[in-house]
């Protein structure tokens, strides 16, 4: 099966159903929700699809539709990349007491908007910016490697559900897919490290692997609990799993179990770790690898870097939002007038901003650190969890106090090993006491 | 890049554990040169380490970028002359650089100095220890990882301190300010306040400061264990400052030599008991905290009366000769001057002690056995500055 053919599917955007047949589509699991909430905005984006391809033949209609998705896609995250870049700087800069990027104005109006047109300044500089290649690199291997990192961050996008009838590939195996595609990005990294020829880029290198063994492995295991409970590797079918809300008060989201919360952060822990992102930074430590493996990286090279960072972190909080946040559900049924896109939005901005929040307060872990905190913290927590999320897909039929009991049961099953495995964590860390001289 | 033939490492370092096997499996060695324009060498100082993996098992420190001809230089202008010089040294505390000049040049010339101004130099010295101490942490969080946040607001701080010495002896850094038996300027009452103000809410800053880092797991954990330097060996190294009582040694010039008037202010000596990176961090903060009670005291106890003593000389002033070394407890340790004097208006010799210089020395001592990443914290938790290593 080749990306290509993933991509151009026949499931694109349902773009091989005739048009006003879309709504019924796909939405079986969660039928009940969709004659009340399938408003006009929330068909908005495929009728202004409909008026630009309906009136093409059948056979060119559907190729039409896909490389219109596939350019909303790269244009919508595009955008929300340079915005991401432009919003970190300033929230950085907030927090630590500066103004963060402000005085870039727009062309020939000369208003600077808080610095609104920044990105694009960033973006014009690295495009005519000198591209120096080591002479002692691997030439193809160097020019390869933003490209590969780029074009696998571009690929996980196609199976995340955007809204209620925005999904651009449905697979049935769509969270595979994501996770097979996620995980060949650290493989440029390495690629990169390898190829500049940099004593620097060599140590990160070996760091990018080392991390890429140790933390895709709890970031596949925080996801198998949900596909266990909902049933599915599809990833529109895990969100309309999580349709519905419990007294029409707490949405029936996989987050608001015991193993769904555990498994949403263990999966955040790898996802910033899968991303490169602070405190998770070893590969490109600025204060100890110079710049890691972008070190002999410039211009547009190294702008590319930064594109597949942001789009991984993208991608995943997009997925985190998909397994455990309910998707595109609204978080309340009084909410739901408006369109889920809005929904799916709003959260991804929300954990975006958790990325950077984080960032800004916590140092860097060790190689060592990093390792362990994975293998004999993170693995064990995980495995742990698949098990709570099996005891409580068998304990569905429970009812009445017993229900309170499986409650119990499963917070248990959370918190005794977190608190088991992180005492024996941190043993040896402890704040210390001082003594002052005598006289 | 292989290294064949690798010296031993001192007994009892933490890398005398360290193989000296070189076979197929392990592979070769890495030689990476670690500056002179690394982000964290803090200046021009280099670092050529050997890794295996990335353990060090070698450490080679070189510096000397910075080099300028400080000690020639002296023995060509005059006494005064060398005052603006001396702030280049330590370009974070220019004050206490000044100081230990100047008590060097009284001892040789008899000069003595009126109370006010040995106040006031007290105040002065510990604000620039503040300040210093403050930096530092900001500095040692940034080689930790973290994006600037620590060290952003370590530097605010450090602005409101610049922006009294500004106001009082009219530049940020290089202050030029203290003169043989006493100081340039009068502190102005507005001056004092303002000094008074600082000192009182600097607690406030500094306990934001611990909320954020020192309970930190993460900082614990990079930080605790790491750089261990047994105090026989900062003792036999001729470390000293914050650096040798982290180590648990009781030596502090404060306390020791008891100069100007330090013996009228009631303050602690913090200790620590495992001399590594954590304690080289935490014993700052705390003497940041007795150094606001220094302040406090110095400044309400400041007394009246000239700031300069009438009968000093500043013009054509030739010291009698003989030879005289004033040292006092800067923020890295002890800064001292020897002035040698043959009667001329030049010292004949006119040497530095340089704190961060001496303390760098046992670096190799504190790395092997560390991965990169510590090598990088541990340089930070030693606080030099280039302009004081490499004269």
């Amino acid at each position: 099966m080749s990306a290509l053919s993933l991509v151009l599917g026949r499931s694109l955007l349902a773009g091989d159903f005739p048009a006003g047949e879309f709504a019924t589509h796909r939405l079986q699991a969660g039928s009940s929700l969709v004659a009340s909430a399938d408003s006009f905005l929330e068909r908005l984006p495929l009728v202004a699809r409909d008026v630009f391809t309906s009136w093409l033949p059948e056979p060119w209609r559907w190729l039409v539709n896909s490389l219109i998705s596939i350019a909303v896609i790269l244009s919508v995250f595009g955008l929300l990349f340079a915005y991401v870049t432009l919003a970190e700087r300033k929230i950085l800069g907030r927090i630590q007491n500066r103004p963060g990027p402000n005085r870039t104005p727009i062309p020939f109006i000369n208003l600077r908007f808080f610095g609104l047109a920044q990105p694009f300044a960033d973006g014009v500089k690295a495009l005519t910016k000198e591209d120096v290649v080591p002479r002692g690199a691997d030439h193809l291997l160097h020019f390869l490697a933003p490209v590969v990192l780029l074009a696998f961050s571009i690929l996980t996008f196609a199976v995340i559900p955007y809204g209620r009838h925005l999904v651009p590939v449905d697979l049935n195996a769509g969270v595979l897919y994501f996770f097979a595609a996620g995980a060949a990005t650290e493989l440029a990294v390495f690629m990169a490290g390898w190829a500049s020829r940099n004593k620097y880029s060599l140590l990160a290198a070996m760091r990018a692997l080392a991390q890429l063994i140790s933390y895709e492995l709890p970031l596949l295991l925080a996801w198998v609990p949900v596909v266990l409970v909902a049933g599915s590797l599809s990833t529109t079918e895990i969100v309309a799993a999580q349709a519905g809300w419990k007294f029409n008060l707490i949405p029936h989201w996989h987050v608001f179990t015991p193993w769904g919360a555990a498994g949403f952060v263990i999966f955040m822990i790898a996802a910033l770790a899968e991303s490169n992102r602070s405190p998770f930074d070893l590969p490109e430590a600025e204060s100890e690898l110079i710049a890691g493996h972008l070190t002999e990286y410039s211009g547009f090279k190294y702008a590319l870097f930064f594109m597949a960072e942001y789009f991984g972190m993208i991608a995943l909080s997009g997925m985190a939002i998909t397994l455990f946040l309910g998707g595109w559900h609204a978080p309340s049924p009084y909410l739901e007038f408006i369109p889920s896109y809005v929904w799916f939005g709003g959260k991804l901005v929300v954990l975006l901003l958790g990325f950077i929040w984080i960032r800004a307060t916590f140092p860097r872990l060790r190689m060592d650190q990093l390792t362990r905190f994975a293998w004999k913290f993170l693995v064990p927590l995980a495995l742990i969890n698949l098990a709570n999320a099996a005891f409580w897909s068998l304990s569905f039929p429970w009812a009445g106090p017993l229900q309170l009991l499986r409650w119990l049961i499963s917070a248990l099953l959370v918190v005794g090993p977190f608190v088991l495995l992180g005492r024996q964590l941190s043993a040896g860390v402890a704040p210390r006491v001082y003594r002052y001289a005598a006289s | 890049m292989s290294v064949s033939d690798l010296s031993a490492p001192p007994a009892g370092s933490p890398g005398s554990r360290v193989r000296e096997v070189h076979d197929s499996f392990h592979g070769d060695l890495l030689e990476v040169s670690m500056g002179p324009h690394h982000p964290s060498t803090h200046g021009v100082f280099r670092m050529i380490v050997t890794l295996d993996g990335e353990t060090i098992v070698k450490l080679k420190p070189v510096f000397g970028y910075l080099h300028r001809n400080h000690e020639k230089l002296g023995e060509n202008v005059t006494y005064l002359g060398s005052m603006p010089y001396t702030d280049r040294l330590d370009y974070l505390s220019s004050m206490t650089n000044n100081w230990a000049y100047a008590l060097a040049v009284e001892k040789l010339a008899g000069q003595a100095v009126p109370e006010r101004a040995e106040y006031v130099r007290v105040i002065l010295a510990e604000l620039t220890r503040l300040l210093n101490h403050t930096c530092l942490a900001g500095f040692l969080m940034q080689d930790c990882g973290c994006s600037g946040t620590p060290l952003m607001y370590a530097f605010r701080e450090r602005e409101y301190i610049l922006d009294l010495f500004e106001s009082l002896s009219g530049s940020r850094m290089m202050c030029n300010y203290q003169r043989f038996g006493g100081c340039r300027v009068d502190p102005s009452a507005d001056w004092l306040a303002g000094a008074q103000k600082l000192t009182d809410r600097y607690g406030v800053f500094l306990d934001e400061f611990e909320t954020l880092l020192t309970g930190n797991e993460i900082i614990m954990a990079r930080t605790q264990g790491v750089g261990k330097l047994p105090p026989a060996l900062a003792i036999g190294a001729g470390v000293t400052g914050p650096m040798l009582r982290a180590s648990g040694v009781n030596y502090d010039l404060r306390k020791v030599d008891a100069y100007g008037v330090y013996p009228r202010f009631d303050f602690r000596v913090p200790l620590g008991d495992h001399g590594d990176v954590y304690d080289r961090y935490m014993i700052r903060v705390l003497e940041m905290r007795e150094s606001i009670k220094i302040l406090q005291q110095a400044l309400a106890g400041l007394p009246g009366g000239p700031i300069m003593d009438p009968k000093a000389k500043l013009r054509s002033f030739r010291p009698k000769a003989g030879e005289a070394y004033g040292r006092i407890e800067g923020p890295k340790g002890e800064i001292g001057f020897y002035l040698l004097s043959d009667g001329s208006p030049n010292p004949y010799r006119y040497r530095i002690r340089p704190p961060s210089f001496i303390n760098l020395t046992i670096l190799e001592d504190m790395c092997l056995g560390h991965t990169v990443a510590d090598a990088v914290i541990i340089l930070g938790s030693v606080d030099i500055v280039l302009g004081e290593v490499d004269r």
